[in-house]
């Protein structure tokens, strides 16, 4: 099943990944030949298989209502590129 | 000393033969040596790993020590490090310095070891042969123009060249065991929830497991003794008590019932690398095991499944790094949408590009249900044969991969090629299962590895065929020509 440049920058965008136009048609051939692989996966018969999204097939514990962590702002947002305030800095969003 | 095993070394710190500070400046002096040609540490810290073997001779002299104690290790460059910089082997973490350290490395720490550095590694964790890494691929030190393996590359060959006492290492598709198996050393995937994943950086949620790497099982055992446990800050990890995987090493294997999948041995096998295992599988015999012939009807599914699940989990786990909050950003973004795009863009490497829009696009609408959701299905299909397979065996056993290592460049430009690497290694990964690669042979002068699998929470049983098998043969104490 092979996948288009126009499909495969459909799909960039969605992962807000940049591909440069040049690297569009062999990124696309790269991913139809991975595709071609995983075809086979449709012959199988999963009727009446369960889907299993872990291996643990355990269900997210709770724990006590009690605060346990304390204000580090600071230390976490050390490795950000800008802040100020406390405050990520982005381009402006909102025109 | 470098040439001695962990546990040897454990017990020379023990009697004050060495101190760790020798110990220590012994591999800071080898590195410097030999890891230009091996590019396998990213970063060695000096100065800490220093500070670090001081505190353990003084721990010693007050009579505060464990097993662990003054070793060194290297960390694959993928868990956390709050002194130094923790890349991914990526462009988009190159300077990036966590402000904690993964669960893994305080739990090293505080049993003892000295951290010498941080160890390449293919990109995010996706490749099979560490020629991903923004920082340069890793050389094979049985073979120097031969890749190490991958993920976990540069970890193995540091272990291999003797660099460090052990290192730690990441096992998503056979990160772990493929390259221990290209280069002659132990490694052991542990059952999905035994090792915290707090602090490890994510590729795929439902596969990752942090394990060691070192040149024996003995040595294997002691570390992840240290590693495991339930983690309170890791929601997948398990509450399974952690036995004393030391205690059963010396247990007999009389009794031991070994299954080989007809699936794992087909025409297309590597004819050396078959009869290495075989004859791996007759000393095992011959020590008391007995062996049957198995099936896993689902193997040949394996790594489409995978293929689907891994991409599609690291597109989601991967969308973090959108220069925002921490790594890479690109240069005058002209609006929101540019400093994603570009950031990613140039931040993120072509096979981390793959996986992330092959993971794209198998979790889009319209896709979801014939990709993502059929692969999950298939993933227990999988699951169920082994569990079929163990009511009749206790452990399973084949080659770790379908060939030794090649040479650099060799797959280029062929991705679905080197996802073959991954053909015996993936199964455990889907089935969450233990699987351990030790060495078994070599061909052509290259490590070929053994894997076994066994049932969840039975890493024991792995460390004790693998210990038994190492105290009968001794492929993992050969040294590659110039290191020695």
């Amino acid at each position: 099943m092979a996948l288009t440049p126009d499909k495969l920058s459909a799909i960039a965008h969605l992962a807000r990944l940049g591909v440069e136009p040049e690297d569009l048609a062999p990124l696309a051939a790269d991913l139809s030949s991975v595709l071609v692989l995983v075809e086979q996966l449709q012959a199988i018969d999963t009727e009446a298989v369960e889907p299993m999204a872990h291996p643990a097939s355990a269900s997210l514990w709770l724990r006590d209502d009690e605060v346990t962590e304390t204000d580090q702002r600071d230390t976490l947002q050390a490795p950000a590129p800008e802040t100020q305030d406390g405050y990520f800095l982005v381009p402006r969003v909102i025109e | 000393m470098h040439d001695k095993t962990l546990a040897q070394q454990a017990a020379m710190l023990q009697n004050s033969r060495i101190s760790s500070a020798e110990l220590v400046a012994h591999y800071l002096e080898r590195i410097d040596r030999y890891n230009p040609a091996l590019n396998a540490y990213l970063q060695v810290d000096a100065e800490g790993a220093q500070a670090a073997a001081s505190q353990a001779d003084q721990a010693r002299a007050a009579g505060n020590t464990g097993p662990l104690t003054g070793i060194p290790i290297a960390h694959k460059d993928i868990f956390c490090t709050k002194g130094i910089a923790t890349t991914c082997g990526s462009k988009i973490l190159e300077n990036f310095k966590a402000p904690y350290n993964a669960t893994v490395v305080d739990k090293l720490s505080d049993a003892g070891m000295v951290m010498l550095g941080k160890a390449n590694m293919d990109e995010f964790a996706m490749g099979s042969s560490n020629e991903n890494s923004y920082f340069g691929p890793v050389a094979n030190p049985w073979q120097q123009d031969r890749v190490p393996g991958g993920s976990s590359g540069g970890s193995a060959a540091l272990v291999a060249a003797q660099l460090a006492s052990a290192a730690t290492g990441t096992d998503t598709g056979g990160s772990i065991r493929q390259p221990a198996a290209f280069c002659g050393i132990t490694g052991i995937k542990p059952t999905y929830g035994r090792v915290s994943r707090y602090g490890m950086i994510a590729f795929a949620s439902s596969l990752d497991q942090g394990g060691p790497m070192a040149r024996t099982a003995e040595d294997c055992a002691l570390l992840l003794q240290a590693m495991s446990g339930h983690d309170v800050r890791d929601s997948t990890s398990s509450t399974t008590a952690v036995p004393d995987f030391s205690a059963e090493l010396e247990a007999e294997l009389s009794g031991l019932r070994i299954g080989l999948p007809t699936e794992y041995f087909g025409e297309g096998l590597d004819a050396d690398i078959a009869s290495h295992v075989q004859a791996a599988l007759q000393e095992l015999e011959k020590a008391g095991a007995t062996l049957k012939s198995i099936s896993l009807p689902n193997q040949q599914h394996c790594i489409p499944a995978y293929y689907v699940l891994a991409p599609a989990e690291a597109s989601s786990n991967l969308s973090r790094f959108d220069g925002v909050r921490f790594g890479y950003r690109c240069k005058n973004p002209q609006n929101l949408e540019d400093l994603y795009t570009r950031t990613r863009g140039e931040g993120f490497g072509k096979e981390v590009k793959r996986r992330i829009l092959i993971g794209t696009y198998a979790l889009s609408e319209g896709y979801y249900d014939a990709y993502y959701l059929k692969a999950q299905k298939v993933r227990q299909l999988v699951s169920n044969d082994f569990s079929e397979a163990f009511k009749d065996v206790d452990v399973i056993a084949g080659p770790t991969t379908p060939t030794t290592a090649f040479k650099r460049d060799e797959k280029h430009g062929d991705p679905t090629s080197m996802y073959l690497n991954d053909l015996f290694t993936v199964s455990a990964n889907l089935s969450g299962l233990p699987g351990i690669s030790a060495p078994c042979g070599f061909s052509g002068g290259l490590p070929i590895g053994l894997q076994l699998v066994a049932p969840a929470y039975q890493e024991a049983r792995l460390l004790n065929i693998a210990h038994r098998y190492q105290q009968l043969t001794d492929w993992h104490v050969q040294t590659p020509s110039g290191f020695e």
